[in-house]
């Protein structure tokens, strides 16, 4: 290959239509709330993990309809499980227990 | 003889519903439990979007009423139903006959104190959307400082969209309130920071948009998009206010001296209560029920019972006012068809 002196960065756009999403679907069957999220970023803000790690349930909850896993996953590790973002959530979603069910179906994975 | 018209309710809808009716030739007979006519708009100070006096509106739609009999200070202590009419005693002792009940009970304003993490009534700079419209009427607040706020907040949807405050709904006007209230507070305290925390911005309506445009561009106003998790104060006593910042994914903290809070339009208890009098139907929204949410909103499901204005959901002035007219004509044209 020619050399110019710089080469093209892998795209960072989000390509819905090669986005597996086959893990989101079956969370959603598990979870049906998950897709209630309004993305209003009370549980980040409530999160006490979230200034120290980024853990962010909204982040978190978009990742997976993005079908980005690999991020979702690395992510619930900085959880602490405390359910402080369930209490704030105005959509009244059970946040803690979203993030134990994506435990257990990613992991089986 | 006149044909007696019962309006439950002297905000602006049971006023220009009284005043369509009074045209039409029956007889309007307002009951108003406070002792104002006007309902919410007579505690306004300028209305959106043109920033009309709200003291103008009002007075003029009290003098559209005027030849209407009115009773303030009064509610209604039971129904009876008769054959083909209602028996309705009034609370001052007064009983009416009539054929036709027209709600126009309006609103109330969602109790701020309930959000506990938004700190009203706990801490001194906290006040609500109806607060500051009282302020812009009074000068009289303690909460504003005289000099005026260094950096100041609004909160949107306060009691509004929020499951855990029972009540699902947006409110509709709370956008656009808190971006003229945001514009009114910068034309008086030009050296004051003011940011706006929102989910969405709901600018719906007539000339919201320029609204919105003028907020940022002639006032500079800072919106944030994310929901305000917790109110605090720090040890000078200002207010620490913290959500996330979902745009750039970051938490972020502001100090401030004062905080509005867009407190949301629910149900009045006391409408559901009068509309339990004759077993009306309350909607999944918690709002009175229409007969149809489309082609019937100012008709509820029970015979000669119709409805005006805020009392089935949030709605604007001009769109309260098309609805009472609507309402006048809907009983205009149920009278005729009994004859
Ligand atoms: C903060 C805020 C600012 C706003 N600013 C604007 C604006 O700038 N422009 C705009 O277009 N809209 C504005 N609105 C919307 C506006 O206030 C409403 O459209 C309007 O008040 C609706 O009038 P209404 O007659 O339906 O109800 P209300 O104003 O609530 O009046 C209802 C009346 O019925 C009486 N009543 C209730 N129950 C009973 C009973 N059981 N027996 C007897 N009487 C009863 C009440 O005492 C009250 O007087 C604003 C709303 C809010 C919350
Ligand atoms: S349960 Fe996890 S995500 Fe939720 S607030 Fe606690 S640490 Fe944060
Ligand atoms: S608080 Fe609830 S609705 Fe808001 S972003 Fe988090 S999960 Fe979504
Ligand atoms: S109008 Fe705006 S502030 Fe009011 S409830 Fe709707 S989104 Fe929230």
């Amino acid at each position: 290959m020619m050399d110019f002196g710089f080469k093209i960065s892998p795209s960072s756009a989000i390509n819905l239509d090669n986005a597996d999403l086959s893990l989101y679907d079956e969370l959603c069957k598990a979870e049906p709330d998950i897709c209630k999220c309004m993305a209003c970023g009370s549980c980040s803000a409530a999160c006490p993990a979230n200034r120290f790690s980024g853990m962010s349930v909204r982040k978190l909850i978009i990742d997976l309809q993005r079908g980005k896993k690999k991020e979702a996953v690395k992510m619930l590790s900085d959880c602490m499980l405390c359910g402080k973002c369930t209490m704030v959530c105005p959509r009244g979603i059970n946040t803690r227990h979203l993030i134990l069910s994506i435990c257990k179906l990613y992991k089986e994975d | 003889m006149k044909e007696n018209i019962l309006i439950i309710g002297g905000g602006i809808a049971g006023l220009e519903a009284a005043a369509q009716l009074l045209k039409l030739g029956y007889n309007p007979i307002i009951v108003e439990k406070s002792d104002h006519l006007g309902g919410h708009v007579a505690e306004w100070n300028r209305l959106f979007p043109d920033m009309t006096p709200a003291e103008d509106v009002v007075s003029r739609l009290i003098a559209g009423a005027g030849e209407a009999n009115i009773f303030l200070n009064t509610g209604i202590s039971f129904v009876n139903r008769l054959k083909d009419s209602y028996n309705i005693m009034l609370s001052n002792g007064i009983s009416v006959i009539t054929r036709i009940l027209l709600f126009a009970t309006g609103f109330t304003l969602f109790d701020a104190a309930k959000k506990e993490e938004y700190g009203y009534g706990v801490y001194n700079q906290v006040m609500t959307n109806m607060d500051l419209e009282r302020w812009f009427n009074t000068g009289n607040d303690e909460r504003i400082p005289e000099e005026g706020p260094k950096t100041m907040g609004f909160v949107h949807c306060v009691g509004s969209r929020d499951e855990k405050a029972r009540n699902p709904q947006c409110s509709k006007v709370c956008c656009i309130t808190a971006v003229k209230q945001a514009i009114e507070m910068k034309q008086k305290f030009p050296d004051a920071m003011i940011y706006c925390f929102y989910m969405d911005l709901r600018m719906f309506g007539k000339k919201y948009e320029d609204f919105y445009i003028s907020a940022q561009r002639d006032y500079g106003i800072r919106f944030i998009r994310g929901r305000v998790s917790e109110v605090s104060e720090n040890i000078e006593g200002r207010l620490v206010v913290k959500a996330e910042d979902t745009l750039s994914g970051k938490p972020v903290k502001v100090t401030m001296d004062l905080l509005v809070l867009m407190a949301g339009i629910v149900c009045n208890p006391d409408t559901c209560r009068t509309a339990g009098l004759v077993s009306l139907p309350v909607d999944s929204d918690g709002f009175l029920k229409s007969r149809d949410n489309i082609a019937d909103i100012t008709e509820s499901p029970k015979e000669g019972i119709f409805y005006a204005g805020t009392c089935t959901g949030p709605k604007t002035v001009p769109e309260t006012l098309a609805e009472a007219r609507s309402a006048a004509l809907a009983i205009h044209n149920y009278i005729q068809g009994l004859k």
